[in-house]
């Protein structure tokens, strides 16, 4: 008994030791970020840095403003939800509530797939196919632009939408939906008047989940935007938030004022995705609350 | 039970750093400091020269001024400037020693008709002077300029050379030679510039006054978007014993592969 015991007291030590790693290693990037992004948005000043427009690190004056990549940021995360949602959504109402057990097995497949390729595969045949034909279907002269960026983000939140949000739909009692057949509505209205509004969290919680995706994203968007960093315009290429941080790590050196900013902008990027964070549990609150 | 642990763990922390602080000094190392350019290129020769002879190499990437500086001042061994030495720093009794030539090739998409450009030229295309490529005498179409992002060597250099510093208007920023060429090579209206010995069948190099760039005419002089690496030492100061090893060993026939794997042309 009194061995028993003990070991139970062991093995539950180990788990809240393995669950503290993961906590830790938040903490650990937190503080880190606090401690690194900080030293340089003290000497650039808050409102410079944030609202500033120009962004030129290694110039003879540098000028260290993130307000393109802010905005380049927003706006492509932006249009892919505008894509992205629409497509997402309403495929996910077909798979859970329309289509034939073949045909759902089949496309979820397919989706899995695609929710597990890799960001350089995205950014490789965006690159390619996708740019080359911006170029010429809106006859401008290069195709690496914020809509390209939009549309391989959107392609990229596809699967994480159509997911939670089947999940959401699903789950929805198949009681509410009888009723609702039982009055005389038709299959189609019953979907969207009855099954969707009940889903509705959990549809939302899928957005934000897509939002969170784009927003971090990186090597896809590093491959399509051009980066160069101007003032965001659908067709000129822009740099996010991400790529700023990506593209020039590599050559600035440790302690500059180049390095810390670039901290720091990772320390902005990681304060929209908290933010993302605190909506979505609020959106899952909902959810289990109901 | 406890309190005697940690007694024990502190008398053990303790013993350690008095141990730590003893160690032996280093091994004798060699410094270098100066260009940002030549990580590259002495970063390889560092890690082939330390497992060769365990000499470590260290390198500060300051800016070539601030390497000969370094150097004149006694606070390096070696001296790394990615220009000619200035006369006048040639007076204060610094040696430059060319280490390699950084060759930087303009590229363009194969069916581009334009063959040829001059300096002044390519100058006036990445400040946005010429923006069409029928002012060159080629296709009416808008010239797409391809760089790379700041702080990378090859921007550094080309940027250098054609003395467009921070006035270059591109329209990419890209992060790597096969990303510029890449790009280059889907767009028939790009220019991009890449490091000569990366250069593939995909992209056209120019010609720039009319010589190509070829690693012979690198050398010569005569291709002229090119820069050498400077090794810089002073005239009157012996180095050290294992500084000078390093010196002999990166100037010497077996680093040449090493040299011309980063990308640039071996001098020796």
């Amino acid at each position: 008994m009194r061995k028993n015991k003990i070991f139970e007291d062991i093995v539950h030590g180990i788990f809240l030791i393995l669950g503290l790693i993961t906590v830790g290693c938040v903490l650990l990037i937190t503080v880190y970020l606090i401690i690194s992004g900080l030293p340089a948005i003290r000497e650039i000043g808050l409102i410079n840095f944030l609202f500033g427009k120009e962004w030129a690190s290694t110039a003879a004056e540098p000028k260290f403003g993130i307000l393109p990549f802010i905005l380049s940021s927003i706006y492509g995360t932006a249009g892919a939800i505008v894509i992205g949602v629409p497509i997402g959504f309403f495929t996910a109402v077909y798979l859970s509530k329309v289509a034939s057990k073949k045909v759902r097995t089949t496309l979820e497949t397919a989706i899995n797939l695609l929710a597990g390729i890799p960001s350089v595969v995205y950014g490789l045949v965006g690159m390619i196919i996708l740019v080359p034909a911006i170029r010429h279907i809106f006859k401008v002269p290069d195709g690496s632009s914020l809509l390209a960026a939009i549309i391989v983000l959107s392609i990229m939140i596809l699967p994480n939408i159509i997911k939670v949000s089947i999940t959401a739909l699903d789950a929805v009692p198949i009681e509410y939906e009888d009723a609702s057949l039982a009055l005389g509505a038709t299959p189609i209205e019953t979907y969207f008047r009855v099954s969707v509004p009940a889903a509705k969290s959990g549809i939302a919680a899928a957005v934000v989940l897509g939002v969170g995706r784009a927003i971090g994203e990186a090597m896809a968007v590093m491959m399509v935007a051009g980066n160069v960093a101007n003032m965001p315009s659908l067709f000129q290429s822009v740099r996010f938030l991400t790529t700023a941080v990506s593209s020039e790590m590599a050559y600035s050196s440790p302690g500059s004022l180049q390095r810390n900013a670039l901290f720091s902008i990772a320390l902005v990027l990681y304060m929209f995705i908290m933010l993302i964070n605190v909506v979505l549990n609020f959106f899952l609150k909902r959810e289990k609350e109901k | 039970m406890m309190k005697k642990f940690i007694r024990l763990l502190t008398v053990m922390l303790l013993l350690l750093s008095v141990l730590g602080g003893c160690k032996p000094k280093e091994k004798a190392s060699v410094s270098t400091d100066g260009s940002t350019s030549m990580s590259k290129v002495i970063g390889a020769l560092g890690e082939a020269f330390e497992l060769e002879t365990g000499t470590t190499v260290t390198y500060n990437a300051t800016g070539s001024g601030a390497g000969i500086a370094a150097v004149l001042e006694g606070r390096c061994d070696i001296g790394l400037a990615s220009r000619n030495l200035k006369d006048e720093e040639v007076e204060k009794g610094l040696v430059g020693t060319v280490l390699a030539y950084d060759g930087i090739a303009i590229i363009v998409h194969p069916e581009n008709p334009i063959n040829d450009l001059d300096l002044e030229t390519i100058a006036k295309i990445y400040t946005g002077e010429i923006t069409n490529w029928s002012e060159v005498g080629g296709n009416d179409a808008t010239i797409v300029l391809i760089g790379r992002e700041a702080g990378s060597g090859t921007r550094d250099g080309f940027e250098d050379i054609t003395k467009t510093k921070d006035k270059c208007t591109y329209r990419q920023e890209l992060t790597s030679t096969g990303d510029v060429i890449t790009t280059v090579a889907s767009n028939p209206d790009a220019i991009g510039y890449a490091s000569v010995a990366s250069i593939k069948d995909t992209v056209k190099a120019l010609t720039v006054g009319g010589v190509a760039a070829t690693e012979d005419n690198i050398k010569n002089g005569s291709y002229v978007v090119q820069r050498p690496f400077v090794l810089v030492t002073k005239k009157d100061v012996t180095l050290s014993d294992s500084a000078q090893k390093f010196f002999d060993y990166i100037t010497s026939e077996k680093a040449r592969e090493i040299i011309s794997s980063t990308g640039v042309v071996p001098a020796n």
